[in-house]
């Protein structure tokens, strides 16, 4: 409704209290989409410094390995399967499919997001 | 009714029209089986007059007393005092969200009353589209039960929960949306289509659920929304294939 225009309305799409299940699943959309765009702006960024010769491509090798950047990594891939599976309720929702059993779909598929996350930690951190 | 008596501190918002907000304490002697409404009206009654709120049936009928209570949207005359706090608990009473405030606990359902004519929904039923049996086609449930529009309070909880009406104004919000499609599938009313098919349509909608959540009469509003998708994009596409 044309209520009076105000900017904190915008941080209270990240306020959880007194909501349900589907408010958590908006929250966790908006977050990893917000995250998944500023690495793709991060990514394009470091692929740029790669052109400027094999000494920058090892010196960002060498980086990469780091713990801080491992764990950033970490959290993009988190973000993409959560931000996928998530957006599989919706597709499905939005066909019709599913839309009473939104909250136990969104429950399973975060179970199977928290298998593919351990997955790829246990790979990434302990794999070598 | 028990024979308890709790003592309970009502935080009640106020904003006269130009004033700034604040809320206003009353510690009230209540009867936990009482509802949150019959305390509001008696804040009103015995310690202050200039309190302004709406309500009207006292029986969840009219949808004029939802407002929200320790942060939930609740229709006042049917939520006990025991289900919302505790014996020296606080309720804090608030008006809805998402409409623009005219006096304390009341806003402004004006454009939303307009919205709803938009699309089609008769704010009066008929006796024959009210009663038995129920609505010109029936939409039924997986469990049996009866999906019924008419059932709609027009209280706008839903509105007032949902997290896209916090920054989306021109939204059309979730009971105007759930009109469209009972007005859809009651009278096949194609021009609806346009009416919903937009950005402050039913795109708008990011499946929070918190519509149906808070809706005192189960219309379920997310559901509606979902089937309107539905039967848009079924509507689109087979204009591609007509053509």
């Amino acid at each position: 409704m044309k209520n009076e225009p105000n900017s904190i309305n915008l941080l209270r799409w990240f306020d959880p209290r007194n909501r349900k299940l589907g408010t958590w699943a908006f929250i966790l959309n908006r977050i990893t989409a917000l995250g998944l765009t500023l690495y793709l702006f991060m990514h394009l960024i470091v692929l740029g410094t790669l052109a400027r010769g094999p000494e920058a491509y090892d010196n960002f090798i060498k980086l990469a390995k780091t713990p801080i950047i491992l764990i950033g990594e970490t959290l993009v891939i988190a973000a993409g399967i959560i931000h996928g599976l998530n957006g599989i309720r919706i597709a499905l929702n939005s066909f019709g499919i599913g839309t009473r059993y939104q909250q136990q779909i969104f429950i399973g598929l975060m179970v199977v997001a928290a298998g593919c996350i351990a997955i790829f930690v246990k790979s990434m951190f302990f794999g070598h | 009714m028990s024979t308890n008596e709790w003592s309970v501190t009502f935080e009640v918002f106020r904003q006269k029209k130009g004033q700034p907000a604040h809320y206003d304490e009353f510690v009230m002697k209540v009867d936990p089986d009482e509802y949150v409404l019959d305390v509001i009206e008696r804040i009103w009654a015995y310690t202050d007059r200039s309190l302004t709120f709406r309500h009207a049936c006292h029986h969840s009928t009219c949808g004029a007393c939802g407002m929200r209570i320790n942060g939930t949207e609740k229709l006042t005359c049917i939520t006990p005092i025991r289900e919302v706090t505790r014996d020296g608990g606080k309720v804090r009473v608030e008006p809805l969200r998402n409409f623009p405030i005219l006096s304390d606990l009341v806003v402004d359902m004006g454009e939303f009353y307009l919205r709803l004519d938009e699309a089609k929904f008769p704010q009066v039923a008929t006796l024959k589209e009210a009663c038995l049996p129920f609505e010109r086609k029936q939409q039924v449930r997986e469990d049996g039960n009866f999906e019924r529009l008419v059932d709609c309070l027009e209280c706008g909880m839903c509105i007032s929960a949902c997290p896209v009406a916090l920054t989306s104004p021109e939204y059309l919000g979730p009971a105007v949306l759930a009109a469209a499609q009972h007005a859809l599938h009651q009278f096949n009313d194609k021009s609806l289509f346009d009416y919903v098919d937009n950005q402050d349509g039913v795109w708008r909608c990011h499946s929070a659920y918190e519509c149906t959540a808070v809706c005192p009469s189960n219309v379920d509003p997310g559901w509606r929304i979902m089937d309107l998708r539905k039967n848009l994009l079924r509507h689109q596409i087979s204009k591609i294939f007509s053509r």
